[in-house]
């Protein structure tokens, strides 16, 4: 089969982009309710269950009551940065998701279709780039609100993303060395070659991806931006009707291509179990595996396959947005301090730590000459130890205590992570 | 269509860094810094060259120039709109530098481009080597490979600059 080429392509690729951008849309929107719904549930309320079937039309009301909501805008705000803040916040959003594949690939009569809007060589550093982008939309709307409360959630945002950027790209780096690949195409097919969905051999990894990318999206526990209790609501606190529902789209749409990359990443994007789904472009042919002897075996596209591992992808990304909605509803907020120490003194040193760990591993699993199968056991054993030793490290009451309940009954210092590694002098080096 | 697109960011990187001096607000001219660092990314990939668009937004628009909005913001100058220039001497001078250099452009490429071109190596070996590589490898082979020793160099200067400023912002105890 080969690749669809010419017109076909063009079409075929304005059908992708039209359906993904509704489909996004849509989640984005059904999102809002499921946390509503799942908040009222978890603080036993009913939640919003009055417009429509158990409310399912709520997103619909939403939307059209702050599409006619009148705008209330500050007059001390300078008005062309206090309108390009959310159209900055939301741009980047949107596009991120052009370079997640969503499906196997789907055949037509006009040849195979990739379920992918743009296989773009740099893959998830398209993502990371424009996400690196997104903060400008805080930044500008906090700033031009001309209000303190705003300004604080602002510089909190700008200083709490650049801090996280570099463990997530640290966490994401050991995935690149996996796949040998940062395209997102490639990264699936090289879990699908390992057998092993890189969750599992690189499972701290996925946790300090996971947490960075909690704190890259400013969701709780790490919503210092929008602090309720501290800053009213931080950077958005002086926007209203439309330009806040679309700050509001941006955070949910960030939510999404952040669950989509965590089951891309670490569970193997629309992959299911066993060989029979894979599919890769490998020299102008789709394979979906090498035989014994290293020769590329063809692989057979089928609708069905399609379908089914979009369900696959939908049903992995659905989750990790339970899951972003569940932490959302169970841990409270950090203090801006621990913010900045988890993120400067715990992520990084484990991040680094962590890169070296399985480079190591990696090589030495190469010089011995073991691949395949107990490759990923041997890394997945190392990569266990390696979690077990991160949580019993955070575990020891330094964190989830915090500065609620000061050890051996005293008001010292405020707790410190690390055992002094970071530390400057003044402050304590452990306890 | 690569050269249409060539031409619109080119005209959009120049225009936005002539904003950059011009405008009187730093705040604007900040965004119209990223505005000339995203249009050269635009370059950039229609150069092929993916990977280097990618660390231009992801480095410089996204963490550099962020950095500078911070500092901007924490200073409070974004209100301010007074000139930095001060004195005829230095608006002179200012003129005179810029003039040189113009002057400078027109006369290396008065001639057409006709000269460039011929400078740029084959497209077939950028291709060649995306292919074999990645886009990632390509650029990460010659920079481990051939070119390690000023590679490695240059991180040790920037970890000198990193020691430098920890050294000044540490208070004399």
């Amino acid at each position: 089969m080969d690749p669809i080429a010419g017109v076909p392509l063009l079409v075929s690729t304005s059908l992708k982009i039209a359906i993904m951008f509704g489909v996004v849309m849509l989640t984005v929107a059904y999102t809002t309710l499921a946390e509503r719904r799942i908040s009222a549930f978890i603080q036993d309320r009913l939640g919003p269950n009055r417009v429509g079937p158990f409310g399912l039309l709520q997103p619909i009301a939403d939307g059209l009551k702050n599409l006619i909501k009148e705008e209330a805008d500050p007059g001390t705000a300078s008005k062309f940065y206090f309108l390009l803040g959310p159209v900055l916040a939301m741009g980047p959003a949107l596009v991120t998701f052009a370079v997640v594949p969503f499906a196997a690939p789907l055949p037509t009569p006009w040849g195979v279709v990739d379920m992918i809007i743009a296989d773009v060589p740099i893959g998830i550093l398209y993502i990371l780039a424009l996400s690196s982008l997104a903060v400008y939309g805080i930044v500008i709307g906090g700033w031009a609100s001309n209000n303190k409360y705003a300004f604080l959630g602002a510089l909190r945002a700008s200083a709490q993303m650049v801090s996280y950027e570099v463990p997530l790209g640290l966490s994401l780096i050991v995935v690149f060395m996996m796949a040998g690949n940062v395209t997102l195409t490639g990264i699936v097919w090289e879990q699908q070659q390992l057998g092993f969905w890189f969750a599992f051999p690189l499972s701290l990894g996925f946790i300090l991806f996971v947490v960075s990318a909690f704190a890259e999206t400013n969701r709780l526990p790490f919503d210092m931006s929008e602090a309720e209790s501290e800053l009213i609501t931080g950077f958005h606190t002086e926007y209203s009707a439309m330009k806040f529902s679309m700050f509001f789209i941006a955070e949910y749409a960030h939510m999404l291509t952040a669950s989509a990359l965590m089951a891309t990443l670490f569970f193997g994007g629309w992959d299911l179990p066993g060989t029979w789904d894979n599919a890769y472009w490998y020299q102008g042919e789709l394979i979906r595996g090498f035989d014994a002897s290293g020769a590329p075996m063809a692989a057979a596209p089928a609708v069905w396959k399609t379908l089914l591992t979009f369900a696959a992808f939908a049903a992995k990304t659905g989750f990790f947005l339970l899951l972003y909605i569940w932490v959302r509803w169970t841990v409270p907020r950090f203090r801006y301090d621990q913010v900045m120490e988890l993120g400067w003194k715990v992520m990084l040193p484990t991040a680094l730590a962590y890169l070296m760990v399985v480079s190591a591993t990696i090589l030495v699993l190469d010089q011995v000459g073991i691949s395949g199968f107990y490759f990923g056991l041997a890394l997945t054993g190392v990569s266990a130890i390696c979690t077990v030793a991160f949580v019993f490290f955070l575990d020891r009451g330094r964190i989830m205590v915090g500065a609620a309940a000061p050890r051996h009954g005293r008001v010292g210092p405020r707790p410190t992570f690390g055992r002094g590694a970071m530390s400057s002098e003044g402050a304590t080096t452990g306890d | 269509m690569a050269e249409i697109l060539f031409f619109i960011f080119a005209a959009v990187a120049v225009g936005a860094a002539v904003g950059v001096v011009v405008s009187r607000s730093p705040v604007a001219s900040l965004l119209f810094m990223v505005t000339t660092l995203a249009s050269t990314a635009g370059i950039f990939v229609l150069l092929e060259a993916h990977f280097l668009a990618a660390l231009q937004i992801m480095v410089y628009a996204g963490a550099i120039m962020v950095l500078f909005l911070f500092v901007i913001m924490l200073l409070n100058l974004g209100h301010e709109y007074q000139r930095d220039i001060r004195g005829n001497v230095a608006v002179i001078m200012g003129f005179a530098v810029t003039g040189l250099m113009g002057g400078l452009l027109v006369r290396q490429l008065g001639g057409g481009t006709a000269g460039l071109e011929t400078n740029l190596g084959p497209g077939d070996a950028i291709d060649a080597a995306l292919l074999e590589y990645g886009a990632v490898g390509a650029i990460a082979r010659p920079l481990f490979t051939d070119y390690v020793v000023p590679f490695e160099l240059t991180g040790i200067l920037l970890l000198v600059a990193i020691v430098g400023a920890l050294v000044l912002a540490k208070k004399a105890s």
